[in-house]
């Protein structure tokens, strides 16, 4: 399950934040908004592509730049609220 | 001692030749932005002083002294000039926060070209606005941000020429020209454009209520206001760390972010990576920043990461704190004093003014979640919501208006005189922009509400339109509306601010579906990413809402103001030409 959710949130950020010709491999663990692949600003449509498809809600306070910097430490936060 | 000394004298004896003293101008001098900020520092005998501490993304770290940013300015002005590029042509900046943004930016001045700053993160529908209005000549981006000049290249006539100023060469496509200037011959000498006060300068985008974004074109003359200011209200000292973290993209980013700072041959730095409290305070450690301008919508992100954090950082260097992009909350400034020792000053001016007006300044009694008080030298006031005369009465809500002549004020907006008349108060109907702007009768309306104090202090109130402030950027709710019903699934959208506690506002729409169309999770997300990507995530909805039908006028124009005032908890006003069900 951990891992359907890490494919998944990789899918997305491959398929919406990275161009076919921008020669950026992405994995679990490379840094997103301190790397520029993901903005801050466009961390909204992230946040809302995981609560819609994780079910679950995302406190703004907790939704940082910090916690959403790569795959893993996203699907720990998501983890984290899931109960 | 600050700069400015007493707000009262300064205002009782003030003229903006007060700036040329500031800046030590010679009459027989050459108003060149570009050059004030680069050869004439060097002249000075500053040559060997660092101007531009750079920091992007994985730590990486460049450093460039004044007399750097001169040769490479050279380089960059001649090879402009050998391409064949103009005075008074337009050459847009399309990149990110790099040392080639703000080096570029001189050398395009230099040679008197007019220098198009647009923010990196804009879509390809937004960039291609934006050039077309201007009959951009050349752009200069990156291997990173050239593949969204491709897509739409082939519909902007005047674009003669794309420049890659930086990336894998080896990725270039047709005609594209890679031109690093780094590694281009030196160019020890060049002569500077003879440019004069009224010569264009700087072009900035911005958003309206209706129709697409317009130029507001500055000129030369801008340098005055931005030098003083920055003097005044920044207190910039000789020896101080200057950090403004506004992207050059956008007004403040070069007023504040290159020619303010520049011109008065101040070291400033710069970091190009995305925003994370720990980062910003390490940045802050690291380079031993002193005077700090920075916008609200970080100073509530650094608020929401703790005191605890900001602890674990030497910010002893700090001296000066300033905030501009929206207004400045009572509890970010209560905050900031308490855990760094300094309020933040918030200062109030747009794109079209081109340097602050209403400010809170060194010195002075802080009100928390005032904007200040005006510049001296600028004629505030607050005018009347029906009848467009000035209030005398404190409190009451107007519009804010300033009486024209200050030097960093926009020369027109390009190609669009008639929007730039009404932007006047009392203006005759065939005045142009020329006349318009030094008529001391009329009054510039600015588009925002305040109100003032029984002190003089200016307390801000809310925009006048249906312009949306998100995070000090505005952006306008035609353009969304207009990328929004391209979309397969939309047959109708109206957008609007929503109240959000970090940004101010965010973007919301309402839209109607074409049939066959229901909403859907992924419908949502497929509709917010179709903005982010062809305007910028700035204008990407936060919230969809779906709808059978839009409030409409009998007329058949959409209702904004409805909506808007619904989502705010507001009276929604005079509804007599709502169309009925």
């Amino acid at each position: 399950m951990a891992d359907e959710m890490k494919d998944m949130v990789l899918e997305y950020v491959v398929d919406e934040y990275v161009d076919e010709d921008d020669d950026i491999d992405v994995d679990f663990d490379t840094p997103l908004i301190s790397s520029g692949i993901v903005d801050s600003f466009s961390m909204v449509s992230l946040k809302v592509f995981l609560e819609k498809k994780c079910k679950v809600s995302l406190p703004d306070k907790e939704a940082t730049p910090e916690a959403f910097d790569s795959v893993n430490k996203i699907c720990e936060l998501v983890r984290k609220f899931q109960g | 001692m600050s700069n400015i000394g007493s707000y009262e004298e300064r205002r009782k004896n003030f003229t903006w030749d007060i700036a040329k003293e500031v800046l030590n101008w010679g009459e027989e001098e050459t108003l060149n932005i570009g050059a004030m900020c680069s050869d004439r520092i060097c002249a000075q005998g500053k040559g060997d002083k660092k101007a531009l501490l750079w920091q992007g993304f994985g730590g990486k770290k460049k450093e460039y002294t004044f007399n750097d940013l001169r040769l490479l300015s050279n380089g960059y002005a001649k090879f402009l000039q050998d391409l064949g590029v103009k005075p008074g042509e337009k050459v847009c900046i399309f990149m990110d926060k790099i040392p080639a943004l703000y080096i570029s930016f001189l050398g395009v001045l230099k040679m008197g070209a007019v220098a198009q700053p647009l923010f990196s993160a804009f879509g390809d529908e937004s960039l291609e606005v934006r050039l077309f209005s201007a009959d951009t000549k050349v752009i200069f981006t990156t291997r990173k941000h050239v593949k969204k000049v491709r897509k739409i290249q082939d519909r902007l006539p005047a674009l003669e020429k794309i420049v890659v100023l930086e990336g894998d060469k080896s990725k270039l496509k047709g005609e594209e020209i890679y031109f690093d200037v780094e590694a281009a011959p030196v160019v020890e000498e060049f002569e500077v454009y003879k440019s004069g006060p009224e010569s264009p300068s700087v072009l900035h985008y911005t958003s309206g209520t209706t129709g697409q974004p317009k130029g507001a074109q500055h000129a030369h003359a801008s340098v005055w206001g931005q030098a003083l200011t920055s003097s005044w209200v920044l207190d910039l000292k000789d020896d101080d760390i200057y950090w403004c973290t506004a992207d050059p993209g956008w007004v403040t980013g070069t007023s504040y972010g290159i020619i303010g700072p520049w011109s008065l041959g101040i070291t400033q730095c710069v970091l190009d990576s995305g925003f994370t409290s720990a980062a910003w305070y390490q940045f802050i450690q690291e380079n031993k920043v002193s005077v700090w301008y920075s916008a609200p919508t970080a100073i509530r992100s650094l608020m929401r990461d703790g005191e605890e954090l900001v602890r674990k950082y030497d910010l002893s260097s700090l001296r000066h704190l300033a905030s501009v992009g929206e207004p400045l909350n009572a509890e970010a400034v209560i905050w900031s004093e308490k855990v760094y020792g300094l309020p933040f000053l918030d200062t109030f001016w747009q794109t079209e003014t081109g340097s602050m007006m209403i400010t809170n300044f060194p010195g002075m009694k802080i009100k928390p979640g005032s904007m200040g008080k005006p510049f001296p030298g600028i004629v505030a006031g607050i005018l009347d919501l029906q009848t467009n005369e000035p209030v005398t009465e404190p409190g009451t809500v107007g519009l804010i208006a300033f009486r024209p002549g200050w030097p960093s004020m926009f020369r027109e907006y390009v190609k669009k005189p008639d929007i730039y008349r009404s932007k006047f108060v009392g203006a005759a109907d065939d005045a142009m922009p020329a006349e318009l702007r030094v008529d001391e009768s009329l009054w510039y309306v600015s588009g925002d509400r305040a109100s003032f104090d029984k002190d003089g202090y200016y307390w801000f109130v809310g925009r006048d339109d249906d312009v949306i402030n998100t995070g000090g950027h505005l952006v306008g709710p035609f353009e969304i509306e207009s990328a929004l019903v391209e979309h397969e699934a939309i047959a109708e959208a109206a957008a609007i601010g929503k109240p959000d506690e970090v940004n101010m506002e965010v973007v919301k729409v309402f839209v109607t579906l074409n049939p066959g169309f229901e909403p859907s999770d992924d419908l949502e997300l497929n509709i917010m990413n179709f903005i982010r990507k062809r305007l910028s995530p700035l204008a990407m909805p936060q919230e969809i809402e779906y709808s059978k039908k839009l409030p409409k006028t009998r007329s058949g124009k959409i209702l904004r103001r409805y909506l808007k005032a619904l989502e705010w908890g507001q009276e929604v006003g005079d509804l007599s030409t709502l169309e009925d069900d």
